[in-house]
């Protein structure tokens, strides 16, 4: 609310990532700094393999860094915690519990009263345009429904931060490009902090303020490109020269990574 | 249109299965005139009439009545033992580590090897019978469900976790839930394993059911009320089967159905 003024949301600091296996240990993300600001949309783009979604479950508290920490509002972040939530690539719906009974999830967790959870519920289910499919199971929906309800789960939860890994991913390009729009709209809104992971160049600059590229093995931040298109931006987006100037730029910097992976 | 091929499909399911009832009675009738094959498989009106005796000599109903008491009994301490140490198993690594090599083992030894053990140890009576199928469902369960536990989604915990859920709320919110399906499947296979047990279980002494029963017939070669008490216990699996099965319709229509 405070004007232009923009503080750091969350803060990734010096963050290295390994794992240890049978054939030694590797490395995932090697020394990673990246501050996210308060209302920004962030897009981290990289070929398969450089950690991106590693960060995400850092970020999340699902897993934690082996080295440096993260923040948000300047405190550490040890754990999960509901306000920051996360949407996963396959959807992660509870498959037992109907679309409002998993939208009412978080809610239920903070031990609202029942009816508050419900108008919560309603509220997001309306909102991703689910109204007629209250009362279905996951199984019924099409990829791109299942996912509307992730987002709406994540949302009823009023996080601060919106963790995305790769939402769109498993969707057809139609259904891909719906819900980027319904994304744009409702980002443009509420200026949510989202951290959006994908590797789809095109959704990147169409989302994103910033687009971090990411170098592979080990993980590094490898360039931080700023997209200074107007919002709000939609489909027609995609068409304007600008942003095919950056999109260009991005791709062939990913396409390099890649290249450097295959080696 | 599409209802009505599905429709079909399902009449042609029904007709398949009175196709195959037809064919088995007649591999049974071919079986009951020959001259060999014909002692060990009377036909229907035969098997019927043997029944019968065995109404006659108040035998048949404390036979099935014993026998369903053992297999109730039996089959509900392997399910209430089964469960909990599944979940042990499934969180505790030692736990998992002693107990399913022991189980795995114990699994391949027909339950009649040791049932001897059962009788010297306890005394003859119900109490062996009870705790030879104990054991047996015991197993069967307890590793299909371990493996059903382990088997859970891993992001679907993870997406309770980021949605505020502590360790209470994923166990009774999602495990447990998700472990539905594999407890069904569990006591399928429990039911079945009690029944196959039988034999083993009613030869510690047992006064009355159906295995023991089917014992002292074949010493008298009664194969009339023997084979008829065969298909009785392939009867009572059956009809289990389908209880299990209405069941799992009702708890786990939330399932997708796997294709292909």
């Amino acid at each position: 609310m405070a004007g232009e003024e923009r503080g750091i949301k969350l803060s990734i600091q010096n963050v290295v990532k390994e794992y240890r296996g049978d054939h030694g240990t590797t490395v995932a993300l090697n020394g990673v700094n990246l501050d996210i600001l308060e209302n920004e949309f962030i897009c981290v783009v990289g070929p398969s393999g450089c950690g991106k979604s590693t960060l995400l479950n850092i970020l999340a508290g699902l897993h934690e860094a082996t080295n440096g920490e993260c923040y948000l509002d300047g405190e550490v972040i040890h754990g999960t915690d509901v306000r920051r939530g996360v949407v996963f690539q396959q959807y992660a719906l509870f498959p037992w519990q109907t679309v409002i009974q998993n939208v009412m999830f978080g809610p239920q967790m903070k031990r609202l009263p029942k009816q508050e959870c419900l108008e919560i519920a309603r509220k997001y289910i309306k909102m991703v345009g689910l109204e007629d499919f209250e009362n279905s199971f996951p199984k019924e929906l099409s990829g791109g429904m299942k996912q509307r309800v992730a987002i709406a789960r994540a949302y009823a939860n009023n996080p601060e931060v919106l963790l995305m890994d790769e939402p769109f991913g498993a969707l057809d390009a139609q259904t891909r490009a719906q819900l980027q729009t319904e994304l744009l709209k409702t980002w443009e809104e509420e200026r949510k902090t989202c951290f959006f992971i994908t590797h789809d160049v095109d959704e990147a600059v169409l989302l994103a303020q910033r687009v971090v590229i990411m170098s592979a093995r080990p993980g590094r931040i490898k360039r931080i490109v700023d997209i200074d298109i107007p919002y709000p931006r939609d489909q027609g987006t995609k068409s304007e020269p600008r942003f095919m100037e950056l999109k260009a730029e991005i791709w062939n910097e990913v396409y390099q990574e890649y290249l450097e992976v295959r080696k | 249109m599409e209802t009505k091929s599905k429709k079909k499909i399902k009449i042609n399911d029904k007709v398949w299965l009175l196709i195959s009832l037809i064919v088995a009675l007649i591999v049974w009738f071919l079986l009951s005139i020959g001259e060999k094959t014909g002692r060990s498989f009377p036909y229907v009106p035969a098997v019927l009439d043997g029944m019968k005796t065995m109404i006659e000599r108040e035998a048949l109903w404390s036979d099935f009545a014993s026998s369903m008491i053992s297999v109730i009994l039996g089959f509900a301490l392997g399910f209430v033992t089964a469960l909990p140490m599944a979940f042990l198993m499934a969180w505790y690594t030692p736990v998992r580590k002693i107990i399913e090599p022991w189980i795995n083992f114990i699994r391949n030894i027909p339950a009649l090897a040791y049932a001897g053990l059962i009788v010297i140890m306890l005394g003859i009576g119900r109490t062996p019978s009870v705790v030879l199928i104990w054991i047996c469902t015991f197993m069967t369960m307890c590793i299909t469900i371990f493996h059903g536990i382990r088997n859970i989604d891993n992001t679907l915990v993870k997406a309770a976790r980021v949605l505020g859920a502590n360790d209470m709320d994923i166990f009774f919110r999602i495990t447990l839930p998700a472990t539905v399906p594999f407890i069904l499947t569990a006591v399928r296979l429990g039911l079945s394993a009690a029944l196959t047990t039988l034999l083993a279980a009613e030869s510690t002494g047992a006064r009355a059911g159906l295995g023991m029963r089917i014992r002292t017939l074949q010493a008298t070669f009664e194969t009339n009320a023997m084979l008829g008490y065969i298909i009785l216990i392939g009867i009572i699996g059956t009809l289990l089967n389908i209880l299990v099965n209405l069941i799992e319709r009702r708890l786990t229509s939330w399932q997708e159905k796997r294709e292909g």
